[in-house]
């Protein structure tokens, strides 16, 4: 006889990703965006923040492919290097936040009683604030600059991805394969990491997908308004705020700069979708 | 071509989208039933039994399905005689109701939650007949009498879900009476019911049809149901009808294998009558012996004196009341003898095994497994505990996590309780497998990729994997076809013998725990009202609630078909009692070797 054998969910989720085409195009995207941001420096032609005086709100032309600023900066160099500002605020605080919210969920669906009712009530009160008022609460007390962005837009995810984790973990938690589980002799911390985690999972991949585009557009807006990445670094958002004086005037000054943006938030959530089919099998 | 009665289903084909073009889920069916008359559609979940209803209706129209090919004749009322196959969406509408009607397998979702049911049943009637409210609401009171709902005027006033499964099918069937249809079509009306209730359904059912001239239509996978009911029977699979007769044609001489297969399949109370010892189902070509697994020795469980109650609160979180699911329950399981626990819905025959893998916690008394306490405080017991006793749940799918592989399923408990390490695990999967009948790769496949009888052997393997010595089986084999399901009580049988393992059959099917069982208990209301020897038990009943328990299981053969059998419409009372009305508990008396019948104190009877 021989032994047959198992396989494993992670290898099953990359058998059934592999089936979706526009998923795999749009990770393709974010690969992409993410090497250039990493190789800015040799990516992008110009010194991002050297001005240049004589080329001034220039359009796009063969020496500046997406044309010049006010100041005459190259807007190609600049985006490339500010995505690297964008796509950290997006994944660090996406991440964190999915983390540390996943957890409370997991904690609070799981144990229930006053360990729910507490984080449940604190949720609630983050949940009482505009989510972007919130972050401008946390920047103004923490002070301006991209890491207090990346704190902001990562305290506000918080809550949300509590709540929906909870409401996972405690359906599943009535689950016949959960009592089954109980009735093996499987600890609760293995129950949750293995049944209900998984079950979980989906809905928190496809948010936080989500969550990372609307964060880069919430880092994007606070710099905009001037608390997040502070001049001359290049972040597209501040981008926006510059070009805004000049729009009708030079319109490329926010054409790219906003273009990135869509193509970044779009790539996520495209590929979060995708993820999210591979992740559940019901859809097959 | 001859014009029909009332129904003439001619060379019916039905098709549904599959992943590449479409199946056939009905392939040139034909089938004619009469005014007055019983044709049952027999056949096993996939046969197409359910779809060639829904054909009929043109509810199909509303579902992926297509019919490709063939006619359905009707002759309504007025006596015209039209295709439904191409009737429009607004003739089907008026006919569905008034002329033919349709009772479902699941009484609660076909009933609307939030309305009463004498509206329900009045707005039935108002709708095909020319009535006002008033004079409907008491044709409603009129119906829900006739089809025998005790005070049938304070149940008007009631909510479904406030009656109990047997009372809402019986107010579907109301409603399907309240236009007087000339077609009834009842799709599986007593699969979801217990046996005493399924019997008072089927009574009523057949005396609707003698007395309104309605033509019945009856689909079910239940040989014992249609011997009671039928007057001819269609045997379908996979799309196919494979046969065609009368009743008592198809019972003595059917004349298709697959027939005389699922005949053979269907569990005959009474067959094991003989013997004390419990027998496998005779699968051809293996015959089927009597097999005796007891071994001497002390019990591998003891359970004494065991209460569970449940809590019910009010709204402000005030106690109002005790469900008494379990009441002061005692018995032993020796080492290879399986005890059967039956019981109608709602007696506390699964809290009962519930409590005992701890999955509840009872209130007090005393479950010992293997000398050890178990509702012991060591929680190093309870490990113990929770490898040496396993359980199979009814539902094979829902006990299994539908995003892990079957081979993490059946390892999990290995690895849990740490029996093997590294590649021999898996080695032990593909043993486990083997054992329970599986070829060693479905361990790479998921639930949703196996058919309802491979994921019960799945959960099976799953409860061996610990090395149990005792399985408690939840209706494990309830959900399961005939013909599957006598493969899974053989194969706990034949596991039951090769490993000695003690076993707790919990069923509300008498024909199945007579294959199984040497001895059976019988539980009313939380308590044990008898309890012996199966041979004791089944063939001379002491207790009032045994004996008709027993008088309602259906016999399948047309010619021992109970006409006018006394059967009783009282309800179960509920086990729902005032916080401080605690039910006295009838002593057990022993009235033969080893069998013991509750005493109650009134009446002086058993």
């Amino acid at each position: 006889m021989t032994a047959p054998t198992i396989r494993s969910p992670a290898g099953e989720f990359w058998r059934r990703l592999r089936r979706r085409h526009t998923a795999l195009a749009a990770g393709v995207v974010v690969l992409l965006i993410i090497l250039i941001a990493i190789f800015a420096p040799v990516l992008a032609p110009y010194d991002p923040a050297a001005a240049d005086y004589d080329a001034l709100l220039q359009g796009p032309s063969l020496a500046h492919l997406a044309g010049t600023d006010s100041y005459g900066r190259d807007i190609l160099s600049r985006i490339i290097w500010g995505g690297r500002i964008s796509l950290t605020v997006g994944l660090v605080s996406a991440f964190a936040g999915g983390l540390v919210g996943t957890t409370l969920g997991l904690l609070s669906g799981w144990i229930g009683g006053w360990v729910d009712t507490v984080l449940m009530r604190l949720c609630d009160v983050l949940f009482a604030f505009p989510g972007i008022l919130l972050a401008i609460a946390v920047v103004a007390l923490l002070g301006p600059g991209v890491a207090n962005v990346v704190w902001a837009v990562a305290v506000f995810s918080v809550p949300v991805f509590a709540r929906l984790v909870r409401g996972t973990t405690m359906s599943l938690k009535q689950a016949q394969y959960i009592q089954a589980g109980r009735t093996i002799g499987v600890s609760g911390a293995k129950l949750m990491l293995y049944h209900i985690l998984p079950g979980a999972l989906p809905v928190v991949i496809v948010y936080m997908s989500l969550r990372i585009g609307s964060a880069i557009l919430v880092g994007a807006a606070l710099s905009f308004i001037g608390l997040g990445a502070q001049p001359p670094s290049p972040e597209w958002g501040a981008m926006l705020a510059d070009g805004r004086s000049y729009l009708g005037v030079a319109d490329h000054l926010t054409l790219f700069p906003g273009l990135a943006i869509f193509i970044v938030v779009l790539s996520f959530n495209v590929l979060g979708d995708g993820l999210r089919d591979a992740l559940s099998q019901r859809l097959q | 071509m001859s014009q029909p009665e009332l129904l003439a289903i001619r060379d019916l084909s039905v098709s549904f989208p599959a992943e590449s073009g479409r199946t056939t889920v009905v392939r040139d069916l034909s089938l004619t039933v009469s005014p007055g008359e019983t044709v049952a559609l027999v056949g096993e979940s996939g046969s197409g039994k359910s779809v060639t209803s829904l054909a009929v209706t043109r509810l199909l129209d509303y579902g992926p399905g297509r019919i490709d090919t063939g006619e359905i004749l009707y002759r309504d009322r007025a006596g015209t005689v039209r295709d439904l196959v191409r009737a429009d969406a607004e003739t089907m509408r008026r006919l569905r109701g008034p002329e033919i009607a349709m009772v479902f397998q699941q009484p609660m979702s076909s009933l609307n939650p939030v309305m009463r049911i004498g509206e329900q049943i009045a707005e039935a009637i108002v709708q095909h007949r020319d009535l006002g409210w008033s004079e409907a609401e008491a044709e409603a009171l009129q119906l829900l009498e006739r089809v025998r709902i005790p005070d049938a005027r304070r149940q008007l006033k009631r909510y479904p879900f406030e009656i109990s499964g047997g009372m809402r099918q019986r107010v579907m069937i109301a409603i399907a009476l309240a236009s007087r249809p000339r077609l009834l079509i009842a799709d599986e009306p007593t699969t979801a019911l217990d046996v005493t209730v399924q019997a008072q359904v089927l009574r009523l059912l057949r005396e609707l049809r003698d007395d309104l001239g309605t033509g019945l239509l009856f689909i079910t996978h239940d040989m014992g149901v249609v011997a009671e009911l039928a007057d001819r029977v269609a045997v379908m699979r996979g799309g196919d009808r494979l046969e065609e007769g009368s009743v008592a044609q198809i019972f003595a001489a059917p004349v298709h294998p697959y027939t005389r297969s699922l005949l053979a399949a269907v569990p005959v109370l009474g067959s094991l009558a003989d013997t004390p010892l419990p027998a496998p189902f005779t699968i051809a070509p293996e015959e089927a012996v009597p097999q005796d697994t007891v071994v001497a020795g002390a019990p591998t469980l003891e359970l004494r004196e065991l209460v569970t109650r449940f809590d019910v609160r009010n709204a402000f979180g005030m106690l109002r009341a005790h469900v008494h699911a379990v009441e002061h329950v005692s018995f032993d399981i020796h080492p290879g003898e399986t005890l059967a626990l039956v019981g109608e819905s709602g007696c506390g025959k699964s809290t009962l095994g519930r409590s005992i893998v701890r999955l509840e916690t009872p209130r007090s008394g005393q479950i010992v497994f293997e000398g050890q306490d178990v509702l012991g405080p060591e929680a190093e017991t309870n490990r113990a505990l929770r490898r040496g006793i396993q359980y199979v749940f009814q539902d094979p799918y829902s006990a299994l996590d539908p995003r892990l592989t079957v081979g993490f399923s059946v390892a999990e408990p290995i690895r849990t309780h740490a029996l093997r390490q590294g590649a021999a695990v898996t080695q032990r999967v593909g043993e486990l497998l083997e054992l329970v009948g599986l070829p060693p790769h479905f361990a790479a496949r998921y639930p949703h990729e196996l058919s309802g009888g491979q994921c019960q052997r799945v959960g099976i393997a799953r409860a061996l994997a610990s090395e149990p010595r005792l399985i408690i089986a939840d209706e494990a084999v309830a959900a399961l076809d005939v013909s599957i399901r006598a493969q899974i009580v053989n194969l706990l049988m034949s596991l039951q013998r090769r490993l000695g393992l003690s076993c707790l059959f919990i069923s509300h099917d008498m024909a199945v725990v007579e294959r199984v069982s040497h001895r059976v208990a019988v539980m009313y209301l939380g308590q044990i009202v008898e309890i012996g020897p199966r041979q004791a038990v089944l063939s001379s009943p002491q207790h009032a609630y045994t004996r008709r328990l027993l008088a309602a299981v259906p016999i399948p053969d047309p010619a021992r078909r109970r006409r006018e059998l006394a059967i009783d419409d009282s309800e179960v009372p509920s086990p729902l009692r005032a916080p401080d009305d605690i039910p006295t508990v009838a002593p057990l008396v022993e009235v033969g070797p080893g069998h013991f019948v509750a005493r109650h104190p009134v009446g002086g009877l058993y």
